[in-house]
C-alpha cells in the first residue's frame, strides 16, 4: 500500500450565480461595502499603470457572459504580496465579465520579473484563474506581454509548452492608443485557437 | 526581488485530476462547449503558484458569517430551516489551514437566488441575501449561520433539480490551493440524481461534499448544525530543490 494522505475536497462548478458570493454588487446585492476588486492598483502604487482586458470564448465562438476571473501577480519589483508593503498593493483581483458583451478588464501595474524554480528569471506575467457555469474545475493560465518579447523568448514556463505556436495564446497584445497602456487577452476555451491551460 | 521566500515554500502535492471532475462531462450540458479539448500543460510551481492573497478580519463585516441577519430589510430574520454549518479546513497532510478566507453563497429556503438572472417562480425572501464569508481560526475552524437552501429546477434535461447546496470558495495559503466547490446535505434523495454531482467520477469523492448532521453541536431551540470539513492540497517538504547555494 502506498502512503495514504487525506484526499483533496473535489471541485464543483461555480455555477451561474457565482457573483452572489464573490462579486455581490454585480449580482445586485448592495449590502456589503462596494468593492472594486478589478482595480488592483490605484494611484500611489509604484510601477507602470496598465489595463488588461479581454473576452472568454466558448467552443462555438460565443462569449462567456457569466465568467468570473481572478488575477494574481507580483508588484513592479517582482515581489508577491510583500509583507510591510504600505502602498496597498495586494497583488490579487477579481472581475466578472460584462453581462451583455462578455468583456472584462483589470486595472493594475505591470509586474516585475520573478524567479523560476532554479532561479532563472521568468518574463513578467500574471496568473489568471477562470470560474464559470460549465467549468467543473477552474482553469489556470498566464498572461504575458507582447512588448517584452526578449524576456518571453527565454521564459522557462513558456518554453515548457512543447508546441511553440501554442505559446502565442498566452501573450497579451498591446492596443494602439494614448492613455494607460492597454493589453488585450482573449481566452479561447476550445478549438483551433485554444488557450494553453496549466496543471500546476 | 523576493526570491528568499521561495526556498522554504515547498511545492504542493499534485492534484489528482481523476478524483476531481474532468472538464468534459456531457450529462452537464454547459460543460460541452466550455471544456478544453487539448491536454493541460504541466507547470512547475514557481513563486506565483506557491503564494496567494492574504485576507484578514479587517476585510470582513461583523455579520458576514450570519446569513440569517446580514440582509434584513423588514426587521425580520430570514425564513427557513435555521442551520449552523461548521468544520475545519485541513491540508492533505492533516495540518490546519489557518486564517484563510472562505466565501459561501446559496439560494433561499424556496430555492430562489438573489441574482438578476434567476427567474424561478419561487419568491425572494426580503430578508435573505445568500452571501457570506469568514476566516478560519488557528485550528482551521470556521462556522456560519444560515437557512437551509431549497432545491431548485434548472434547464439541463427538462428539468433537472439541484439538491439543496451551498457554494464554497476557498483560497488556502497559495494560488495552487484555490478551490471552488459545493456542499450538500446528508440524506438528500436528489444527490444521486444530480448531473453536476455526477461529474465527479468516484462515489467516495462525492461523500466528501456531503455535510453530516451534527446533533452533538445542535443549539437547542435555535439551530440544527451540519459539519463540513474541507481538505486543500498539501504542501510538501523541500528535500532537494535546485538552490543556487546548495542545500
Amino acid at each position: 500500500m502506498p502512503v495514504q494522505y487525506l484526499k483533496e475536497t473535489p471541485s464543483q462548478t461555480g455555477g451561474p450565480y457565482v457573483h452572489i458570493g464573490c462579486l455581490p454588487a454585480f449580482a445586485g446585492l448592495n449590502r456589503r461595502t462596494q468593492e472594486k476588486l478589478h482595480v488592483l492598483a490605484g494611484g500611489g502604487v509604484p510601477g507602470e499603470q496598465i489595463r488588461i482586458e479581454g473576452v472568454v470564448w466558448d467552443g462555438s465562438g460565443h462569449p462567456l457572459r457569466d465568467v468570473m476571473l481572478e488575477l494574481w501577480q507580483a508588484d513592479s519589483t517582482g515581489a508577491y504580496n510583500a509583507p510591510g508593503d504600505t502602498s496597498g498593493f495586494r497583488g490579487w483581483g477579481r472581475v466578472g465579465a460584462d453581462a451583455e458583451t462578455g468583456l472584462w478588464a483589470f486595472e493594475t501595474i505591470r509586474p516585475g520579473a520573478t524567479p523560476w524554480v532554479d532561479g532563472r528569471p521568468q518574463a513578467p506575467h500574471c496568473s489568471l484563474l477562470l470560474f464559470a457555469r460549465g467549468i467543473n474545475i477552474h482553469l489556470h493560465t498566464r498572461i504575458y506581454f507582447d512588448d517584452r518579447a526578449d524576456a518571453n523568448a527565454v521564459d522557462p514556463a513558456l518554453l515548457s509548452i512543447e508546441l511553440a505556436d501554442r505559446r502565442q495564446t498566452l501573450i497579451a497584445t498591446r492596443q494602439p492608443g494614448d492613455g494607460i497602456p492597454t493589453f488585450r487577452f482573449d481566452v479561447h476555451l476550445q478549438g483551433a485557437q485554444e488557450t494553453v491551460f496549466f496543471d500546476c | 526581488m523576493s526570491d528568499q521566500g521561495q526556498d522554504h515554500l515547498g511545492e504542493f502535492t499534485r492534484r489528482d485530476r481523476a478524483w476531481h471532475p474532468p472538464a468534459y462531462t456531457p450529462q452537464y450540458k454547459t460543460s460541452v462547449l466550455r471544456s478544453p479539448g487539448k491536454a493541460l500543460v504541466s507547470l512547475r510551481q514557481s513563486i506565483g503558484e506557491r503564494t496567494g492573497p492574504v485576507f484578514g478580519h479587517g476585510d470582513l463585516d461583523p455579520l458576514d458569517n450570519d446569513l440569517i441577519r446580514n440582509y434584513i430589510t423588514t426587521g425580520e430574520e430570514a425564513i427557513g430551516e435555521r442551520v449552523i454549518v461548521h468544520g475545519r479546513v485541513l491540508d492533505e497532510m492533516g495540518r490546519p489551514v489557518k486564517g484563510t478566507l472562505l466565501e459561501v453563497w446559496q439560494a433561499n429556503a424556496g430555492g430562489r437566488y438573489r441574482h438578476r438572472n434567476d427567474r424561478y417562480l419561487a419568491p425572494l425572501d426580503p430578508n435573505f441575501g445568500g452571501c457570506g464569508r469568514c476566516v478560519t481560526d488557528e485550528d482551521g475552524r470556521y462556522f456560519f449561520r444560515t437557512i437551509k437552501p431549497g432545491p431548485y429546477p434548472w434547464m439541463n434535461h427538462n428539468s433537472d433539480w439541484r439538491p439543496s447546496h451551498i457554494h464554497f470558495s476557498l483560497f488556502g495559503t497559495a494560488f495552487a490551493q484555490r478551490l471552488v466547490t459545493q456542499m450538500y446535505f446528508e440524506g438528500d434523495p436528489l444527490i444521486p440524481l444530480c448531473p453536476i454531482i455526477s461529474t465527479i467520477p468516484d462515489r467516495s469523492a462525492v461523500d466528501m461534499l456531503v455535510a453530516k448532521l451534527d446533533m452533538g453541536e445542535m443549539v437547542p431551540f435555535d439551530s440544527l448544525v451540519y459539519r463540513f470539513d474541507i481538505v486543500l492540497r498539501g504542501r510538501r517538504s523541500t528535500f532537494f530543490e535546485n538552490r543556487p547555494e546548495g542545500n
